[in-house]
């Protein structure tokens, strides 16, 4: 697995960005810079939009506004996007293994027809990377959440994307999984070069790897370096208030 | 044909061989079973048992819609019906204006009623009672044929979109995110199960054609640890259930189709009490 680039110039633009459903406005007036290299962190109460924010980056619904990508040359083109999921299909019994779950990716030949070598192989190249290799013959149903988490991450960034999306990393992960993958994102971000924009819930571990902080509320109520969002009176706002709803 | 009959009255020395009747079904069993059971792998991961189910009660519509339009062969009506009902079903689901389950639902019993009415006013729904148990024993050789046309069709379809179908079966958003077609291969995969479905219904059974789908899958689910098990049980189950059921409708003179799937779930039930001792 190569840099795709060698700087960190590269960037993602979301311009104007807004999602309207049937007659709601979920999100509006959206402006943000992703750099390369660069962890950028989606925080907002409950119901502000992040999810909705990576779904319409994703394609999945319908946007006002831009998001354009351009390389360190300054040419602008279309956006590779490594994603991992809030949730996968992992039903108790099902019998796709981390195999045939590459496998489905990555090859024409239908994953039931047995396990080729050379793929079996990279697969397990690209486990070993983020120390689930041992997993390579393993159910999904059978996984831990961090190993699952592991697992979607080795996939969503084979081949390297530009941009990688997760969806709340820490569902189903208990804290010691979670500072795992937050070490593997800053490792990734550093020698990959790719831009990161996840929604998490976990401050302190927001504090200590994003570059950016984003705190949503159907627009962009506050963005800057964590200790400028987490100091921010919006900041307190939004959470002082999620905070007394959660206790009455 | 002639050729065929007597390879198997070669291959296979028991007395049922003699009839051309449990030749045909023969034939018919050997083509039906691994196509419902290889479909119906897919079918079980996606959690669309519900829907293949509904799928099967809309034939009963189409075969009422068939009869009033004058087609003789109502098969063609039926798969005609079902694909465009298939196709409906799946985009109100899409929508997800309705629970899943309850839009399936209020779309069986629509079909189902819409059908028993549509029959019943000719006067003579016992000639189309038929349909709802199937009669394997009495499928022609054309009709065989038909089978095997269909199955020369989907099978390969459904080989070219495998890993595809597969990866929109872990994540939607991550299998479009790679670029899958996601939309367009839903709809041929359901358009697979529609057809499927409604060409055997004469044969299985609208009661019982959802089971041949979903049966096979389900015990080879209690054993495999990969999807390559998954399809080799699922196909070893349909087979040997397919064959026995055959074989004992004739020594024991009951119906064909609920044999077979007697034998499917009794190899579920076996497979469930032995699944954990085998999977270690």
């Amino acid at each position: 697995m190569n840099k795709h680039h060698t700087s960190g110039t590269c960037r993602t633009t979301i311009s104007n960005l807004g999602v309207t459903l049937g007659k709601n406005v979920i999100l509006y007036e959206i402006d943000f810079t992703l750099n390369c290299g660069e962890l950028t962190a989606l925080i907002g109460r409950n119901g502000a939009g992040k999810t909705t924010l990576l779904k319409a980056l994703l394609g999945e619904y319908p946007h006002t506004g831009t998001v354009t990508f351009h390389t360190p040359e300054g040419k602008q083109r279309k956006l590779r996007i490594g994603y991992v999921p809030q949730q996968i299909n992992t039903e108790h019994n099902s019998p796709v293994t981390v195999y045939d779950l590459f496998a489905a990716f990555l090859s024409a030949r239908p994953v039931f027809f047995g396990k080729k070598k050379y793929l079996a192989r990279t697969i397990a190249a690209q486990l070993a990377l983020f120390g689930v290799e041992e997993h390579l013959d393993s159910r999904l149903c059978d996984l831990s959440g961090g190993e699952l988490q592991r697992v979607m991450l080795a996939l969503a960034v084979f081949p390297v994307p530009e941009l990688l999306i997760l969806d709340e990393p820490a569902s189903g992960i208990d804290r010691n999984g979670l500072v795992i993958l937050f070490q593997q994102l800053a490792q990734l971000k550093k020698d990959r070069d790719i831009t990161i924009l996840l929604v998490s819930h976990d401050l302190p571990l927001v504090r200590e790897h994003a570059d950016q902080v984003i705190l949503l509320d159907k627009t962009i109520i506050a963005k800057g370096t964590p200790d400028e969002v987490l100091n921010s009176q919006a900041f307190r706002d939004t959470f002082t208030y999620f905070a007394q709803s959660e206790v009455h | 044909m002639e050729y065929l009959y007597s390879v198997l009255e070669t291959l296979l020395p028991f007395s049922w061989v003699k009839f051309d009747f449990m030749k045909n079904a023969f034939l018919a069993v050997l083509l039906l079973t691994p196509l419902f059971s290889i479909i119906g792998t897919m079918v079980v991961e996606n959690k669309l048992a519900f829907f293949s189910d509904a799928l099967g009660h809309s034939a009963l519509t189409g075969i009422a819609v068939g009869m009033l339009l004058g087609i003789a062969e109502t098969t063609l009506a039926t798969v005609l019906f079902a694909i465009v009902f298939a196709w409906l079903l799946n985009m109100i689901r899409r929508t997800r204006a309705v629970a899943g389950d309850t839009v399936i639902s209020v779309f069986s019993s629509t079909a189902v009623a819409l059908g028993l009415v549509l029959l019943s006013s000719q006067g003579n729904f016992t000639k189309y009672s038929t349909y709802l148990i199937g009669d394997i024993l009495t499928i022609r050789p054309q009709e065989v044929g038909m089978l095997l046309a269909v199955f020369i069709i989907v099978i390969p379809l459904y080989l070219a979109g495998y890993n595809r179908l597969l990866a929109m079966t872990v994540n939607m958003s991550l299998a479009r995110t790679r670029q899958i077609p996601v939309r367009f291969l839903e709809s041929i995969f359901i358009i697979m199960i529609a057809v499927a479905v409604t060409v055997s219904i004469k044969w299985v059974g609208i009661l019982l054609v959802n089971s041949l789908l979903i049966l096979p899958g389900a015990a080879a689910r209690n054993l495999a640890r990969n999807m390559k098990e998954y399809h080799l049980w699922a196909l070893c189950f349909a087979l040997a259930s397919g064959f026995s059921g055959l074989i004992l409708s004739y020594y024991y003179s009951f119906a064909t189709g609920p044999a077979i799937v007697l034998v499917n779930a009794a190899f579920f039930f076996l497979t469930h009490l032995v699944k954990n001792k085998i999977r270690r």
